[in-house]
C-alpha cells in the first residue's frame, strides 16, 4: 500500500508521519507537497500536524484551499482512506470533508502530553484493530483542539458512530462530548487531535497508535488484493 | 475604491475561552463591572472599483475563507475612499 504524507508550508509532523509508515509499519510513502495536483498514484492520504500558513487566520483555513485539498476531496469521494491528525484535522474540517469546527482549548494552554483515549467504534477501517472500549494512550500537542458542533451534527454523529475515539479520564480540551476523533459518513476519512503517528514504538512511550495504520493496511488489502 | 471594515467574532451560543480569561483578567485589575468579554477579529480590506455588487462580494469572502460560520458571525461596514 503506498501513502501519500502532505506536506504544507508549516507542517511539522510529516517526518513523525513518514516514520511511522515507512518504519513501524513498513509499508510505502512519499511526501508530496501541497501545490501537487495528482494523488492517483497513492491509496492512502495522510495530513499530518503543524502549523499549515501559521495558522493564520484560523487553524487549517487558508490550507485548505492549495492545490492538493481538490484532490484530497476527490481520493475522499473514491473512497480512499484519508487520515488528518491535529492540523491534519483542522484542516479536514475547514475543508467541509468532516463536519463541526475547532476552538481554542478550554484552558487556553497549549498541551502536550500523553492522553488517555477510548475506542468507541472497533467496526472502521481505521480501528478494526482495536477492541471495543479499549483504552489506548496517544499523545496529543495542540492549542485548538476543542471540537465543536451543532446538536444536529453531534445526534448525526452519534447515530452513525462516527465518534471513534474519546478522550478517557480527563477531557484536555474541552472539547464537546469529549469528542477525539471522527469520520465522515462514508467512514473513509478520520480526523483526530491526538497524534498515532507518535505513538509507533514502545521506545516512544506507547505504541498504542501503531494499530490505527495497520488497521488501514488490513482492509486495504482485503478489498485490493486478490489471494490465489 | 472601498475601505471595508470586517468585524469576526464568536457565535453567542459559542463559549468564548479567550473572552473569559480576558474578563478574569479585568475583574482581578477590580473592573468588576464587566459582564461578558468576546474576543474577535478585525480585517480591513480595500477593494478596488468594482461591477460586481460589493455587499455580494464581501459576503462571498467572509463566508468562503474570513469566517468559519460553524462558529463565528461576522458583521462589516463600508467605507468610500476617494483617491486623488
Amino acid at each position: 500500500m503506498k501513502f501519500a504524507v502532505i506536506v504544507f508550508p508549516g507542517s511539522n509532523c510529516d517526518v513523525d508521519m513518514y516514520h511511522a509508515i515507512k518504519d513501524a509499519l513498513g509499508e510505502e510513502v512519499e511526501y508530496v507537497w501541497h501545490s501537487t495536483d495528482n494523488l492517483d498514484q497513492y491509496d492512502g492520504i495522510l495530513l499530518p500536524g503543524g502549523f499549515s500558513y501559521g495558522d493564520y487566520l484560523r487553524s487549517g483555513a487558508i490550507a485548505r484551499f492549495s492545490n492538493v485539498m481538490v484532490e484530497v476531496v476527490k481520493a475522499a469521494q473514491a473512497g480512499k482512506p484519508v487520515l488528518g491528525v491535529c492540523n491534519g484535522f483542522q484542516i479536514l474540517l475547514e475543508a467541509g470533508l468532516l463536519p463541526g469546527a475547532m476552538r481554542r482549548n478550554e484552558g487556553l494552554k497549549f498541551i502536550c502530553r500523553n492522553v488517555g483515549l477510548k475506542v468507541e467504534n472497533n467496526q472502521s477501517m481505521f480501528t478494526s484493530g482495536y477492541e471495543l472500549q479499549e483504552s489506548i494512550t496517544i499523545p496529543v500537542a495542540h492549542g485548538e483542539g476543542n471540537y465543536y458542533c451543532d446538536d444536529e451534527t453531534l445526534a448525526v454523529l452519534k447515530r452513525d458512530n462516527r465518534i471513534l475515539f474519546t478522550y478517557d479520564g480527563d477531557n484536555p480540551n474541552g472539547s464537546l462530548e469529549r469528542i477525539a476523533g471522527i469520520t465522515n459518513e462514508q467512514g473513509n476519512v478520520l480526523g483526530m487531535m491526538p497524534h498515532p503517528e507518535r505513538a509507533v514504538d514502545s521506545l516512544l512511550g506507547s505504541k498504542d497508535g501503531l494499530k490505527i495504520f495497520q488497521s488501514i493496511v488490513k482492509n486495504w488489502r482485503e478489498s485490493h488484493v486478490i489471494t490465489a | 475604491m472601498h475601505k471595508v471594515k470586517v468585524y469576526i467574532t464568536l457565535r453567542e451560543s459559542v463559549l468564548d475561552p479567550q473572552g473569559a480569561a480576558v474578563q478574569q483578567s479585568l475583574h482581578s485589575l477590580t473592573y468588576n463591572e464587566v459582564s461578558d468579554v468576546r474576543v474577535g477579529k478585525y480585517i480591513e480590506l480595500t477593494i478596488e472599483d468594482t461591477d460586481r455588487d460589493l455587499d455580494q462580494l464581501v459576503k462571498e469572502m467572509c463566508e468562503k475563507l474570513l469566517a468559519n460560520t460553524v462558529i463565528e458571525a461576522y458583521r462589516y461596514d463600508v467605507e468610500e475612499v476617494i483617491t486623488q
